[in-house]
């Protein structure tokens, strides 16, 4: 006897404990098999780019914190690199280095979460969460250090930083450089050789590299699919050009590559943390600046290596106090251009992970 | 370090290969006959060289006069990267064709525009609204948007 | 019934004759009936209690493991938890979907709370306590059990939600899938103990049968942890992908009955493999019965929490291809192998000796370290060495220009 099926269309999300705020995938399964998806998304809009355009240009700075609020400092950078590309302004040596810390530490901070969510996806209830959590909540004390704000940061000006690293900071980062390598072994040895993680990540969600970059894929997503492509090496901004680091890449670009291509940057931060330590040297940390900034009407597309990927902001002056026009590049936004195909034809709970090993966060999807 | 391509140099390329494809070039943009930009998109991805294999980034602009779309493109291979832009005169119905049949990645970010700025792309296959909802009147970041 | 005298407390037969001793002569239905009541209060009233305190207990231990601290607010270290969980839970809406099933959505916590109760009549805590000498005891806790599948489908059809179904779809292939192993596993503990009845099997234990048949011990609390439906097994509400599967639909007292079948299945696990691997309630050297029955329950549920706490949940497919391919396979190694050995080691009188248990405990452990390691390399995955990767040739970050 032939038994009648037919697909049944699922919408996961915008509330759904894992699809990372208010994200929507108008999904259609046969049986557990995805067939189709639609992703939806807009819940969290809140229209950055105008606003920015009726905010002076160091008004716009608080803006970006609310863009990928896992990753504030790199925002931050990434706006003020524009403007000064756009003014002309070169920012201090010291500066330099305060922000090549500050958005080191992020990374590692951003990448925390998204391995802890992952694993929450995978369902090991939380577990793996609190451990990254806990850590997390050391970057976020260091935070705390330079500029009074843990999430929301706004550290970075147009010219440099608006603190100088406080006297406490450097022994806590002293501290923190000593103990994370045994946190990251801690949990590599929990997720990494687990027999269940293993059978549930490789092979799921594969991206191949000339899918990716024909889908503007950037980041850890894009490494892992073996595409060596980091701008921190590429277009070396700050000063990561001083810096020795080595650019991890996956095998094959499925969800575990994408896991321990993270893991392996994380390591890499360390690395970069610690010559910054060694290097930063004594000096102003900001410019001055007026608090209009005023730069003279042209455009400037600038970008940093965020933790999701190309963060790049398009800014075009006509020579008043706001910007006429503020684009955000945004790498989650982006990445979620070749979702379709890397989930079709997996099973539901695949799909969950995959969504989780891209790693989009809705506030810079939604902007 | 990336290599930002001047626009003479890449002007001069275009034109080689599409006549008339560029219009005008500056600093570092070159401006693309609207008609023409599929064959000149065709010709900066797949010539050797060249090789702008991913499409960075779509914006739009209004001048008011006229909206501007702006392609930065980079090059993975040659670490390069370039930047055409498009005009589009009309205020009511402004459009460009789409790159999705070139440029996968300009899927998501065409129909942003579309959203935000009101720039029809022909050919795309899903010219919808993404961040707004269907049904929304207007398209907030042009200049004469009012809340 | 009940003529010759037992000595349990909590014996039926006991019950029964007090209760026979208090109403006149002629009315045995009554006093049949009044023991039946009182057990049943007194089952179901301590299970639910000592339910609540286990759900205190495993807050605490989860947040140990994930280095925080669980709830202590209210009363001593938070004691008092279950209670304002209770409270909280019985006084919110009673919600049902417009469109959903109303006979069977209200039936449906009922069905799968029955199950969990009735198993705990028949666990012999003490000698002869509560229907511990039934002797089908084993075949009633596999029929039982089995039920769990009615209200867990009933529940995610019912609904009228499309996460409930689908929840409700797994759990019903899951479920039915596990039991076979669940069975097998324990047809080497009936073939060994020679009886049916929990009492039976526990007395029968000079030597656990954990040591005696680890494989078999190992395929129960495996099966057993699928049957409750906890990680790595949890697809059924797989919080993650179904937002809490075939109970999403369902607020207020419903929930609570839900949570209360969810949370006693655990325990009741336990309470079952304590009897069946673990020695029962049989006195350990100067330590009661009761007390080790009970430690022994602790140090299961414990584990159950660990294995919890630590791994991801198996895919869907993953889930079923472990338990046909992997714990069948086990299982039915088990079997043979105690089939084998009770048919070597029986003597003429079909007693088995002290002795003899222990040889079968070398004899299966062998067995059992082969066999796992064989089907661990057949389905295991981290065996698969990973290749190196390979820059691809799409991006050169060196190559300024060529």
């Amino acid at each position: 006897m032939a038994i009648k099926t037919e697909p049944i269309t699922i919408n996961l999300g915008p509330q759904h404990p894992s699809t990372h705020g208010v994200f929507r995938m108008r999904v259609t399964f046969d049986g557990e098999v995805v067939v189709d998806l639609e992703p939806v998304f807009g819940y969290l809009h809140r229209g950055t780019e105008k606003l920015a355009e009726e905010r002076s240009y160091v008004q716009v700075v608080t803006l970006t914190d609310r863009l990928d609020y896992e990753s504030s400092m790199t925002n931050n950078l990434a706006y003020v690199r524009a403007v000064e590309k756009l003014a002309g302004i070169t920012p201090p040596e010291r500066g330099l280095y305060l922000r090549v810390t500050a958005s080191e530490l992020q990374r590692i901070a951003s990448h925390l979460i998204t391995i802890g969510f992952m694993l929450q996806e995978l369902g090991v209830f939380a577990t793996v969460l609190m451990y990254c959590f806990r850590e997390r909540e050391r970057v976020l004390d260091m935070f705390e250090m330079l500029c009074g704000a843990r999430i929301t940061l706004s550290y970075m000006r147009p010219g440099g930083v608006t603190q100088d690293a406080p006297r406490e900071f450097w022994p806590a980062l002293d501290d923190f450089l000593k103990q994370m390598p045994g946190y990251i072994d801690e949990l590599e040895e929990l997720i990494s050789h687990n027999e269940v993680v293993l059978a549930r990540m490789r092979n799921v969600g594969i991206l191949p590299d000339h899918l990716a970059v024909d889908s503007s894929i950037t980041g850890p997503v894009l490494r892992a699919s073996g595409v060596q492509w980091d701008l921190r090496k590429a277009a070396p901004h700050e000063v990561y050009d001083r810096m020795e680091f080595d650019v991890p890449i996956g095998a094959k670009g499925d969800t575990f590559d994408r896991y321990l291509v993270r893991i392996q940057e994380m390591r890499q931060s360390l690395r970069i943390l610690e010559q910054c330590r060694d290097q930063i040297p004594e000096g102003p940390i900001k410019t001055e600046e007026p608090y209009f900034i005023r730069p003279p009407a042209g455009e400037a597309y600038a970008f940093v290596e965020s933790p999701k990927g190309e963060l790049g902001f398009y800014l075009i002056s006509d020579g008043g106090i706001s910007p006429y026009r503020c684009k955000i590049r945004s790498p989650s936004f982006i990445n979620l251009t070749a979702l379709k195909e890397m989930t079709v034809g997996s099973k539901m709970a695949d799909l969950i992970v995959i969504f989780g090993s891209l790693a989009v966060n809705m506030g810079e999807v939604d902007r | 370090m990336t290599r930002e391509l001047a626009g003479e140099e890449l002007a001069a390329r275009i034109n080689e290969a599409v006549p008339g494809g560029a219009l005008r070039w500056s600093g570092g943009g070159v401006w693309v006959e609207s008609d023409k930009l599929p064959a000149v998109a065709a010709f900066l991805k797949n010539t050797p060289g060249l090789d702008f294999a991913c499409l960075r980034s779509v914006s739009a602009v209004d001048y008011v006069e006229y909206f501007e779309i702006v392609y930065h493109l980079l090059s993975m291979r040659r670490n390069q990267s370039a930047v055409v832009k498009v005009r589009s005169y009309s205020r009511s119905e402004p459009s460009a064709p789409s790159m999705v049949d070139i440029w996968k990645g300009a899927e998501l970010q065409e129909r942003e525009v579309w959203d935000l700025m009101g720039v029809h792309f022909e050919g795309h296959p899903n010219m919808k609204r993404v961040l707004l909802w269907e049904g929304f009147e207007g398209h907030p970041l042009r200049k004469d948007f009012v809340r | 019934m009940c003529s010759e005298p037992t000595g349990g407390i909590l014996d039926f037969c006991s019950v029964y004759r007090l209760s026979a001793g208090l109403l006149p002569s002629g009315a045995e239905w009554a006093a049949f009936a009044l023991a039946a009541v009182f057990l049943a209060f007194i089952v179901i009233n301590g299970v639910v209690a000592v339910t609540a305190g286990y759900t205190w207990f495993e807050r605490r231990v989860i947040g140990r493991f994930q280095a925080r601290i669980g709830p202590n607010r209210w009363g001593p270290f938070g004691l008092l938890q279950p209670l304002a969980d209770v409270v909280k839970l019985m006084t919110k809406e009673d919600l049902v979907p417009e469109e959903a099933d109303r006979p069977v959505f209200n039936l449906a916590p009922v069905v799968l709370l029955v199950p969990a109760l009735a198993v705990v009549a028949f666990i012999p805590l003490g000698e002869n306590s509560f229907l511990g000498r039934v002797n089908v005891g084993v075949l009633f806790i596999l029929g039982i059990t089995g039920l769990n599948t009615f209200g867990i489908f009933m529940g995610g059809w019912a609904s009228r939600n499309k996460y409930a179904l689908l929840g409700a779809m797994r759990g019903v292939a899951m479920l039915i899938s596990y039991e076979v192993p669940m069975a097998l596993a324990l047809a080497g503990v009936v073939l060994t103990a020679g009886s049916m009845a929990l009492s039976g099997i526990a007395e029968a234990q000079a030597v656990p049968f954990a040591l005696v048949q680890p494989l078999g011990f190992l395929v129960f609390m495996i099966a057993a942890s699928a049957e409750m439906s906890r990680a790595p097994f949890d697809m059924i509400e797989a919080e993650s992908e179904l937002g809490s599967g075939y109970h999403t639909e369902y607020s207020g007292m419903k929930f609570a009955v839900f949570q209360l079948a969810e949370f006693m299945a655990p325990v009741v696990n336990s309470v079952i493999a304590t009897v069946l691997f673990l020695g029962g309630a049989e006195d350990v050297g100067p330590i009661p019965g009761q007390v080790a029955f009970v430690a022994k329950v602790f140090l299961l549920v414990f584990f159950l929490l660990w294995v919890r706490t630590t791994w991801p949940r198996l895919r869907v497919d993953q889930i079923m291809a472990f338990a046909w391919k992997g714990l069948l396979a086990l299982a039915l190694v088990n079997t043979f192998a105690v089939a084998t050995e009770m048919w070597l080691l029986l003597g003429a009188d079909a007693q088995l000796e002290t002795r003899d248990l222990w040889i079968m405990t070398a004899a299966n452990w062998v067995v059992a370290i082969a066999a796992v390691v064989v089907v661990a390399n057949l389905m295991g995955q981290r065996k698969i060495r990973p290749e190196a990767p390979v820059p691809s040739p799409l991006a050169k970050m060196a190559a300024e220009a060529d």
